[in-house]
């Protein structure tokens, strides 16, 4: 939390930002119904809302409690004779929270969006076979006990915040825009979802070889891209503003890295498919774009225009050889890359603090490499083991993926008793002269 | 072989947990942080494999 005095100005400054951030929702909804086939289309859709919709109830239920906000009430323990804050103590359904323009009350309305974007991403990787129920209740878990605990230690003044100032690591672990807490904590539970729910039908041959099943609609993918360019612009210049003490000035800044990370990663992407496959691959590019926006999560703020071009290409690139490795090597089915984009270039961006981030000060970046590593090992070493104990558990008493039937009929038949484009059938009486 | 790659990756994180709580030097706390991913890593490449092996006997 920022310990600037807000201004009348500033809040409503940072109130019209945050009021951006779901384009950014937006955007990753028509990108995950766009590389989806068309017989989910409509599924796809509903989902989003749906997730959404849990996140947001379950996060003002109970969710903030856990997570809170920095300088606010917590547990604490004492370990190696320092303060280790794990947990926050708020009370249920907000009921502590005063809405009067405070840092507080607008933390909780970015922290609201911000979970609706991570429950938005595991869809992408369970697309045309994940059940609808149990995507809403996987969201309950997300939403309720893996994204506050893990946002409180970034963003509520948790331990991970705190490594700067109780064990010297620089400036602690530093995520201005939530590239760990939204899109690292959003591409590992998509990650478990794919383990779990497996493959779709058809996409591995016997002896294990991939079948490219192409997206239904590139259009909508690519528009999903613009808007989320807007979406994200907001968000990492909110939750720079807000949790990581960067003046409302900067977001003039945050918004050209957020472009140039998103334009050189997609220029990259589009390039490597380009000399591999003789043309630029629409698709590939959109995920190049999109891993761009993920990796300006985290140094937005922090870092030149000259670093934001190299750390979004190198997003671009390795992403792209990210989606081909999880895809042909290690047999995960991840339908739009969401995977390789939110937790494989997440992670790249929360590096890159490490390594480009000029915070202005004397401090350095030995420490400050420590507590990104830290950050980074937390969420390999504990959230995924979390979020796939808590998805295995939910798979045990409410099976997550649809049944062949299902399958075969497309997720729009089977589970909303239409298609998104009836229009689309051929009628045989349609040829018929009359 | 799952439940061991999960337990490894926790496994790296309390290494990791204790090298901040324990060990004050720099260069101490560098080379058990990285021993603590490294023990990390491990243990995701064993839920991999197992996930890999799930997943050919499903075919």
């Amino acid at each position: 939390m920022t310990s600037l005095g807000f201004s009348e100005s500033s809040a409503a400054f940072c109130f019209l930002l945050i009021l951006l951030v779901p384009l950014a929702g937006a955007g990753l909804t028509l990108i995950n119904t766009g590389l989806g086939r068309s017989r989910s289309a409509a599924h796809a859709m509903v989902a989003s809302l749906g997730v959404i919709g849990v996140a947001a109830i379950v996060y003002v239920a109970w969710g903030f409690s856990l997570e809170g906000v920095a300088g606010r009430p917590a547990h604490v323990i004492l370990g190696g004779g320092k303060p280790w804050n794990w947990i926050a103590s708020e009370p249920l359904c907000l009921r502590g929270v005063q809405f009067d323009g405070s840092p507080v009350s607008l933390s909780v309305l970015l922290q609201i969006f911000a979970v609706g974007l991570a429950a938005l991403v595991p869809l992408s990787a369970g697309a045309d076979r994940w059940r609808l129920g149990a995507s809403c209740a996987s969201t309950v878990l997300l939403a309720g006990i893996t994204y506050p605990l893990f946002g409180h230690w970034v963003w509520g003044g948790g331990w991970l915040a705190q490594l700067g100032v109780n064990y010297g690591l620089a400036h602690g672990f530093v995520d201005g825009g939530g590239a760990s807490c939204i899109q690292v904590v959003g591409g590992l539970t998509a990650l478990s979802i794919a383990w779990l729910v497996g493959p779709r039908r058809g996409k591995y041959s016997h002896d294990g070889m991939p079948a490219a099943i192409p997206g239904h609609n590139v259009v909508f993918v690519l528009f999903g891209c613009l808007l989320a360019w807007l979406g994200w612009i907001a968000l990492n210049s909110a939750g720079a503003i807000l949790f990581a003490e960067v003046e409302p000035g900067r977001a003039a800044l945050v918004a050209i890295n957020t472009t140039l990370f998103a334009a050189s990663a997609a220029l990259t992407a589009a390039v490597i498919t380009r000399s591999r496959f003789g043309r630029p691959d629409a698709s590939l590019s959109a995920n190049g774009w999109m891993a761009g926006l993920v990796a300006s999560s985290a140094p937005a703020a922090f870092v030149k225009p000259a670093a934001s071009i190299v750390i979004g290409a190198i997003a671009g690139g390795i992403t792209i050889l990210a989606i081909e490795a999880f895809e042909s090597w290690l047999a995960v089915d991840d339908p739009g890359g969401a995977i390789s984009v939110h937790a494989v270039s997440g992670i790249w961006g929360l590096l890159a603090v490490a390594l480009f981030a000029d915070f202005g000060d004397k401090s350095g970046n030995s420490g400050q490499w420590l507590a990104q590593l830290v950050g980074i090992a937390t969420l390999l070493g504990f959230v995924l083991p979390l979020t796939y104990s808590l998805n295995w558990t939910l798979n045990r008493f409410y099976p997550q993926r649809v049944d062949l039937e299902g399958e075969r009929q497309g997720m729009d038949l089977h589970e909303l008793g239409a298609g998104a484009y009836p229009e689309f059938v051929v009628h045989s009486d349609e040829f018929i002269q009359r | 072989m799952k439940l061991a790659g999960f337990l490894l990756l926790l496994a790296g994180w309390l290494i990791v947990l204790s090298t901040l709580a324990l060990l004050h030097s720099a260069s101490a706390q560098t080379i058990f942080l990285l021993a603590g991913i490294a023990v990390e890593c491990l243990g995701l490449a064993l839920v991999v494999r197992a996930h890999l092996v799930l997943s050919e006997a499903r075919e």
